[in-house]
């Protein structure tokens, strides 16, 4: 019965409990939806980050990070990469070899990392393939076939179909150069990967580069579930001892880190907006305390003890916060449902966010931990919200309490 | 038989530099079944007498013992159980639970006391019945007049069978016609259920109920009158 009460007691001023549980539902809806907008960001950006750019894992000799020496080469690569291939936690493998080199056009050059790779394969392990925004994935070109981004065409003043020359030093350390063709220009949401990186078939820069035969730089790996990632890294780095393998996580910490932070950023947003609330809160449960000194020295008359009328205020003060939260927190959750499919187009408002690899449209994610969690700092608010204009009613004995006027 | 028991009871008031003696040296004795009025002029400290023995107010100084039990030396949480088990509640206003109904109100009580469920209903429907209120039992005290509201008060403070019931100028409030009523309902409750009723008040025509009639003035008992009960 106390809890009923409780309830009823809300209702008791309208408008006074209308007005909270209104400011409530907003931050709590303002709360939610970031939260998953914020998530849908870091998601996309993480999405990008390893399928399309880094993919999961990679193996190198273990000096080629160093400074990406052409020699520091696997030197049975292409035979490794078939081996790794048949483990059933892997889906993908890809043998790169890959060399820093100037790229040039009529007009101007740029350097760039030149990835020499087996189009069929390196489907296997990134997306980079269906992000081709004119001309084809290696087709239509039949002579030395170059994929390049977008922002690289802009800078160099190409077209599809136009001839770039790379220049780069081959294995024996003489400088030499080849001419290609652009056969597909692709369109990511990073601007600085679509700068910096080109694609070229394997066969023609192991011929270009004098690269002994099967010798690679990179193996690239993809796996059947991120949930193998740890594991998978660990077995391939025992197995090949002498080799370097990294995942995704030490190959690129801060997107390893851009999902903590994502996380940590929307809590202390919710806290902050709670903390907010929480004032008006006790605000309104102090009006309500000091309307109500009378009856509540009734109450402890006829048997209630301290402890029950503090968890009977607590309860009001509960049930009016979960009120509004819930509330808010289903129409930020539906919300953010309406807009999973289509997105929020931020191109207009954000411009040059894809120079940072962020996407412009952004897709809302739910994560249902998320929302357990600000489910539960509602609560938490609430119950603290609670403890000032309890204790206060409390203060008085209850002859004193029924005397007041 | 005797139920409470006051000696020289002295509640003092200290105001910043002024002290009030509100009550000032009582002793009295109150035998089970009695219908008694404390009545006096405002300020003669019926209400401060009232309170210390419901055990709302701490004496300054002196003795209550209800049924051998000094109250003095009860703990608080010892004695909110034992106010809700001895002593029953009449006030001057804000008596009811607003957001409850009538039987409710009545229930609420005897919920804290952990009655069950069938023994709660049984006996709010029996006491509604008995102050008159039947039929009225689903209406919130809002709905309710001001003699209806006083009458679920009494029903609420008989539910926990109290040995005793304490109303402080329960007729405050009311107009002439339910201020007979309620007399003649608490009095119907003295007689056929022998109910202990000590009610204060200053308003003559209740005093005229009563069977015995206290009066204070500045915190002492001026008189004590016993009245022959059977006298109209
Ligand atoms: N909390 C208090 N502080 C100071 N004086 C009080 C307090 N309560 C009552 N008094 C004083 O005690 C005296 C008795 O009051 P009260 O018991 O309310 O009398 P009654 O109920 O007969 O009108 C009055 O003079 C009143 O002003
Ligand atoms: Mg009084």
């Amino acid at each position: 019965m106390i809890t009923s009460v409780a309830w009823r007691n809300i209702w008791r001023n309208p408008l006074r409990s209308g007005i909270i549980i209104a400011a409530i539902t907003i931050g709590m809806f303002a709360g939610v939806f970031s939260a998953t907008f914020l998530k849908g960001w870091m998601n996309q950006r993480l999405e990008v980050g390893v399928e399309t750019e880094t993919s999961h894992i990679q193996i190198h000799h273990p000096k080629y990070l160093e400074n990406f020496d052409i020699n520091q080469f696997i030197p049975n690569g292409v035979e490794l990469s078939k081996r790794i291939a048949s483990q059933h936690t892997i889906n993908g493998v890809s043998p790169r070899i890959t060399i820093q080199s100037m790229i040039a056009s009529a007009e101007t050059g740029t350097g760039v990392k030149i990835m020499g790779i087996v189009p069929e394969k390196e489907k296997s392990v990134t997306n980079l393939s269906q992000f081709i925004s004119e001309g084809d994935y290696f087709e239509g070109v039949s002579r030395n076939p170059i994929v390049i981004g977008k922002k690289l065409a802009e800078k160099l003043k190409i077209k599809l179909r136009s001839k770039v020359v790379i220049t780069l030093q081959d294995s024996q350390g003489n400088i030499t150069g080849g001419a290609f063709r652009v056969c597909g220009i692709f369109d990511t949401t990073n601007s600085m990967f679509e700068e910096t990186n080109v694609f070229v078939r394997f066969s023609d820069l192991a011929r270009l580069s004098q690269m002994p035969d099967g010798a690679v730089h990179e193996v690239i790996v993809h796996l059947n579930d991120q949930q193998f990632l740890e594991k998978t890294t660990n077995n391939l780095q025992t197995k090949y001892d002498q080799l370097e393998v990294l995942n995704w996580k030490e190959l690129t910490p801060e997107l390893g880190y851009l999902n903590e932070i994502g996380n940590l950023y929307t809590y202390i947003f919710v806290i902050i907006i709670l903390l907010a609330l929480g004032f008006g809160i006790i605000n309104t449960m102090l009006m309500v305390v000091m309307e109500r000194v009378k009856e509540i020295g009734m109450l402890m008359a006829i048997g209630m003890g301290k402890i029950r009328i503090f968890l009977m205020l607590m309860l009001e003060t509960t049930l009016l916060t979960l009120t509004g939260g819930a509330i808010g927190i289903l129409l930020g959750l539906g919300a953010s449902k309406a807009l999973e499919e289509h997105g929020i187009n931020l191109s207009n408002y954000a411009q040059g966010l894809e120079d940072f690899g962020y996407s412009s449209i952004i897709f809302p994610v739910i994560e249902p931990e998320m929302v357990i969690v600000i489910i539960i700092l509602v609560i938490l608010t609430g119950i603290i919200a609670s403890i000032y204009p309890a204790r206060k009613a409390l203060k008085y004995n209850p002859a004193e309490a029924i005397r007041t006027e | 038989m005797t139920i409470i028991e006051i000696s020289k009871l002295v509640k003092t008031y200290k105001d910043s530099e002024i002290q009030v003696h509100a009550v000032n040296g009582v002793d009295l004795t109150i035998e089970e079944g009695e219908f008694t009025a404390i009545v006096g002029p405002s300020g003669s400290g019926k209400t401060t007498l009232l309170n210390m023995l419901g055990g709302l107010d701490q004496p300054t100084s002196g003795h209550i013992r209800i049924d051998q039990t000094d109250l003095g030396a009860l703990k608080a949480s010892q004695l909110i159980d034992f106010r809700m088990r001895n002593i029953g509640f009449v006030f001057q206003s804000y008596n009811l639970i607003p957001v409850l109904t009538a039987k409710e109100n009545v229930e609420f009580v005897m919920q804290l006391q952990g009655r069950s469920k069938k023994e709660r209903e049984e006996r709010t429907m029996q006491l509604l019945e008995a102050v008159g209120l039947k039929g009225r039992e689903d209406s919130r005290p809002a709905k309710l007049s001001g003699g209806q509201q006083q009458r679920v008060a009494v029903a609420r403070a008989l539910a926990s069978k109290p040995k005793f019931v304490l109303a402080d100028e329960p007729t405050a409030n009311l107009d002439s016609k339910s201020t007979e009523n309620l007399l003649n309902i608490m009095e119907e409750l003295n007689k056929k259920e022998k109910i202990t009723f000590i009610f204060s008040t200053h308003d003559q025509r209740v005093v005229n109920k009563a069977h015995r009639v206290i009066t204070l003035e500045d915190g002492q008992i001026i008189s004590d009158i016993q009245k022959n009960p059977h006298h109209d």
